[in-house]
């Protein structure tokens, strides 16, 4: 496949390998997060972990939108849809998320109706052709979606749509980032930095990561190449006793951002004063908020939404996971109560929740094995 | 006829869609209530048809519910599926389907022409596959009751001779054979649903696969350890069965696993693995390493089977489970499919 084997070249990779054994100092640990859900997933997916020396850490973040959603807030996303003539829609990501009384798609086999849509848009043509019935967008995810959903409120405003509206869960990552480090129980030593979130914010969001706390961030691609490299960009630096901000994947990431797109969220969205985050907790100025003018569109001003609080299982660990203090497998309930199949965290749940990947890919697997292959 | 001893291991309160979606729910659904209220305990591995004696003959007997929507897509149609479904089961199973029943649940309001079509699709796939329709039954149920139409089929069919399968005598050292390219019904279906925006230049692979299977047999059937349909569920969950199955790991190459662009571009992009994604015209076969080469080129030489693989072999470990070795030399898990493959976000 054009664009991707290029970045999946056998040759490549196993060079980029040795460049990253070269570089790491064998007398030193290095901690580094990849903050992007996606990039967990893809670590997994093409066992890029059996590439590092055992001194090169990584570290999963926080980057899975699903992921830091409270329970709270798709109970009270399921609570607005249970009324008559009502479709949720939402990405697929969210269908398997389990609420207090079940997930999406147990809604779904109960009799609401459930839509899965692979963009807002969707959702809005949805609501075009079902004019009785009142279309419920259930809106998740990082700068990376945000600006499809302010398009697609700008367009139902412009249209006049009166049975569409948009259950605002969009959350920005610098926040999360920032949290993250003022965790005393965190050490890191670098950041493989959000692909897509970049191609949205630009890479100047995070140059305090550099200045301020001394640890560099190397914006990343997701293919294997576009990671390793990206390590490979981190450890020199470290080697250097550099903090900079680095573009890896500016074959998709301008340095200043996406204009247009910033454009957009800021004519629909406000910050939050603060936002609920699983695990992380209250977080100040960490999520949006639809605009006054466009409360007609907006599913909380639109409709009394119950405000549901719920804390996590007890004894589920998803946030120490989520922080990257815990690894998935050292929290008590993974592969027991929580598994893919029935999550008990969100983490379990998406494709690029790390515990799923983990799960899914890494866990029961031998070290051994890849010699027995051949 | 349960008896108090029956012990049901299957917990939850209802039914869903991912019961039905082939993987490790359908599994638990089939070994946690039916298996044991239906076939008593004692019962071993399931596998894709029943081989029954009467009276000293051998048969084989299957039988599959077809709910597809789309009816129709590019490559295929619901009467297509429903005929070499059954008759791709039989084959798997290392016998040659003969005798169909067909069972159609139609939706009042269906046009006739719709339901004439696809019993004309059914008529030329089984004269195709060389099976006799035998018999049938019909039932309408009210409008909005059903998807258009439903269509079971069950075939009985003559065990092929010189093969024996089953999951038992599966060994370390074995070799895993794949038929062709994989995830080209599944990917076509979702593209053909119409909800993605996406098109592709793609046909579903329904077809029968026995003649495949009688040239392996032919060529190889003493080293013929197993064979399976990889249909829901794919690829990766076929072989998860095998390794339980089975108590020995599987481990497959990446690189040797054939997938068209066209697929790996969709599921690149909706974030689905094609191991995950279902086919109708594919098959695995775990062959002894001796014959395995053999095999290969029977497979190769037939139409139909020239983009066959070894894909893979069983190794005494991981037990139970299967890895997949990357093209960098890192290896991965894959396990079964849990519930329905849904598109991803980002």
């Amino acid at each position: 496949m054009k664009f991707v084997d290029e970045f999946r070249s056998p040759r490549l990779i196993s060079r980029t390998g040795e460049e990253i054994r070269r570089l790491a100092d064998p007398n030193r640990h290095y901690r580094i997060m990849e903050v992007c859900g996606g990039h967990t997933h893809a670590i997994y997916r093409f066992g890029l972990k059996d590439l590092l020396p055992s001194n090169v850490e990584l570290i999963h973040g926080p980057g899975c939108p699903v992921c830091v959603l409270p329970m709270g807030r798709i109970d009270d996303g399921l609570s607005l849809a249970a009324e008559p003539n009502f479709i949720f829609a939402a990405f697929g990501d969210m269908m398997r998320v389990p609420g207090t009384h079940g997930s999406p798609l147990e809604y779904k086999a109960r009799g609401m109706d459930v839509r899965i849509v692979y963009s807002p848009t969707d959702a809005l043509k949805l609501a075009r052709s079902n004019p009785e019935k009142h279309v419920m967008f259930f809106a998740i995810g990082f700068e990376t979606t945000a600006p499809s959903t302010a398009l697609t409120l700008v367009r139902a405003k412009a249209e006049g749509l009166r049975n569409f509206s948009v259950f605002c869960n969009h959350v920005t990552i610098i926040p999360a980032i920032r949290a993250i480090l003022d965790s005393p129980d965190m050490r890191l030593d670098g950041f493989v930095g959000p692909g897509h979130v970049s191609t949205v914010i630009g890479c100047r969001p995070y140059d305090w990561i550099a200045k301020d706390e001394g640890k560099p961030v190397v914006v990343s691609g997701f293919e294997p190449l576009d990671i390793l490299q990206s390590i490979v960009m981190l450890l020199r630096q470290l080697r250097k006793g550099e903090a900079k901000v680095e573009n890896q994947y500016k074959r998709v990431v301008p340095w200043e951002g996406n204009r247009a797109a910033l454009r957009a969220m800021a004519e629909v969205f406000e910050l939050r004063p603060y936002f609920e985050w699983r695990g992380l907790g209250f977080i100040s100025q960490s999520a949006l908020k639809i605009r006054a003018s466009y409360a007609a569109w907006d599913s909380e001003q639109r409709f009394s939404v119950p405000g549901v609080r719920v804390t996590d299982p007890k004894a589920a660990q998803c946030g120490e996971v989520l922080k990257g203090v815990l690894k998935p497998a050292q929290c008590k309930l993974f592969g027991r109560e929580c598994t893919p199949e029935q999550p008990v965290g969100a983490l379990m749940v998406s494709s690029e929740g790390s515990c799923a990947a983990y799960f899914n890919y890494e866990h029961r697997k031998p070290i051994a094995i890849a010699a027995a292959a051949n | 006829m349960a008896t108090p001893a029956t012990k049901i291991r299957f917990r939850e309160p209802q039914i869903e869609m991912a019961h039905g979606a082939g993987g490790k729910a359908s599994r638990r659904l089939v070994e946690g209530l039916f298996a044991p209220i239906l076939f008593g305990a004692g019962q071993g591995p399931l596998g894709d048809a029943a081989h029954i004696q009467i009276n000293g003959t051998r048969i084989a007997m299957t039988t599959d519910s077809f709910v597809v929507k789309p009816l129709r897509f590019p490559g295929g149609s619901i009467g297509e599926l429903a005929i070499n479904g059954t008759v791709n089961d039989l084959a798997v199973s290392g016998a040659k389907a003969e005798a169909l029943v067909v069972t159609f649940v139609l939706e009042a309001g269906l046009p006739t022409d719709i339901l004439e079509a696809e019993v004309r699709a059914m008529a030329d796939a089984a004269e195709k596959a060389g099976v006799v329709i035998a018999g049938g039954d019909t039932k309408v149920v009210e409008h909005g009751k059903a998807d258009h139409m439903y269509v079971t089929t069950t075939g009985i069919g003559r065990l092929l001779s010189g093969v024996e399968i089953s999951p038992g005598s599966v060994r370390p050292g074995d070799k895993v054979l794949l038929s062709g390219p994989i995830g080209d019904h599944g990917i076509t279906i979702l593209l053909a649903r119409g909800d993605l925006d996406l098109e592709a230049d793609l046909r579903s692979d329904t077809r029968s696969v026995l003649p495949l299977v009688q040239a392996l047999v032919r060529e190889a059937g003493k080293g013929v350890r197993w064979m399976r349909d990889p249909t829901r569920g794919g690829v990766a969950t076929s072989l998860n069965e095998l390794a339980r199955d089975c108590g020995h790991g599987i481990v497959i190459c990446e690189e040797k696993i054939p997938v068209r662009d066209s697929v790996r571009g969709a599921c690149e992009l909706l974030g689905l693995d094609p191991l995950h994604i279902a086919n109708e015209g594919q098959f695995l076969a775990i062959v002894s390493a001796e014959l395995a080469d053999t095999a290969l080129r029977a497979l190769r030489a037939t139409p139909g089977g020239e983009e066959a693989e070894m894909i893979g072999q069983i190794c005494e470990q991981p037990a139970g489970a299967v890895l997949v070795t990357t093209l960098y030399g890192g290896t991965r898990l894959v396990d079964m499919l849990v519930g329905d493959p849904l598109p991803r976000i980002c």
